[in-house]
């Protein structure tokens, strides 16, 4: 059982999620890709007369029954195969976020930053409300995220996924060391 | 029920996202300070799977278990993979979470992260509309 709560190594878990992309392939024809779910439920919950939402969404159900499998995934590892030790981060990264003003390493998520009180605060409504529609304006508008573009889109060897995946990484460096700090301090 | 078999890949998929922690927010703050291997890791081998695995298929003239050919859409450029991509880039250090790890994480018992996905469906919402207005 310790393999199952122990946190997987790179060299296992990085190949099990490169597998996702032939097994899509292979049992519906599908595209590796998470983002355009967001746009699903847009298209499926709410009324708007946008010309990008009007389209039969229902034949791309898989994509949406494939994220609420993603869900109970996220349960079961949660609630049964939960590591019940804290993550175990570099030194410099800790020491780099208490700089940060972080206390809490116990679970996935910093829980001092992300909780429903620190929704009222300005840091926490700029960290999870501003950083969540970035993620999802964001993804749309560049056509897929890290498993559509890096992941699928890469695999295929496609060059405006390598021009997306690179804009990727260089606004988060660009949010990690210069927009952060200042955010965190709010 | 055809799509069960999406429901299956996706628990197990939801499962190695936390197993291999790349829905943490503490990784994702580790790989953008360049301090730990581990999520370079994760997406360098996956790509190099899903490549060799695309090859393959495309080599062998693998068809899918149903017998039908397999095609893969070719991505369109656009100005938006470098402004999306760098806005996405922005929300991604910001809730260390890309678009399944909010789902995976949601899963896992963490119930504020709902905030984060509804905002990144308002997010997708507002961008259909502005759409036409934005440079593509």
């Amino acid at each position: 059982m310790n393999i199952l709560t122990h946190p997987w190594p790179w060299y296992i878990a990085g190949p099990l999620i490169g597998l996702m992309v032939p097994l899509l392939l292979l049992i519906g024809n599908k595209a590796f890709g998470i983002s355009s779910t967001l746009r699903h439920i847009c298209a499926a919950c709410i009324p708007t007369k946008a010309k990008f939402f009007d389209y039969n969404w229902q034949s791309e159900k898989w994509n949406l029954i494939f994220a609420l499998g993603m869900v109970i995934g996220g349960f079961i590892a949660g609630y049964f195969l939960r590591n019940p030790n804290p993550i175990e981060l570099s030194e410099s990264a800790i020491a780099d976020m208490n700089k940060l003003g972080i206390k809490n390493y116990s679970g996935l998520i910093p829980a001092d930053v992300f909780n429903f009180s620190a929704l009222l605060t300005l840091r926490g409504f700029i960290l999870m409300v501003v950083g969540g529609f970035l993620v999802g304006f964001g993804t749309r508008y560049a056509g897929g995220c890290t498993s559509g573009h890096a992941i699928m889109g890469l695999s295929n060897l496609q060059f405006p996924s390598l021009i997306a995946t690179c804009c990727f990484f260089a606004g988060g460096l660009l949010m990690t060391w210069f927009i952060l700090p200042y955010i965190m301090n709010l | 029920m055809k799509n069960i078999k999406f429901l299956i890949v996706g628990i197990v998929f939801g499962i190695i996202l936390i197993k291999a922690e790349v829905i943490s927010w503490f990784r994702i703050q580790e790989m953008f300070r360049f301090q730990s291997f581990h999520m370079y890791g994760i997406i360098g081998s996956a790509i190099c799977v899903g490549m060799i695995s695309l090859l393959l298929i495309k080599k062998y003239n693998i068809k899918t278990f149903s017998g039908e050919e397999i095609k893969v859409e070719p991505k369109q450029f656009s100005k938006g993979n470098i402004i999306g991509g760098l806005m996405f880039g922005l929300g991604w250090a910001m809730t260390g979470a890309c678009p399944g790890p909010l789902y995976a994480l949601i899963g896992s018992g963490l119930p504020i992260v709902i905030v984060v996905l509804l905002s990144a469906i308002l997010g997708t919402y507002i961008y259909g509309i502005l759409k036409d207005k934005l440079p593509h």
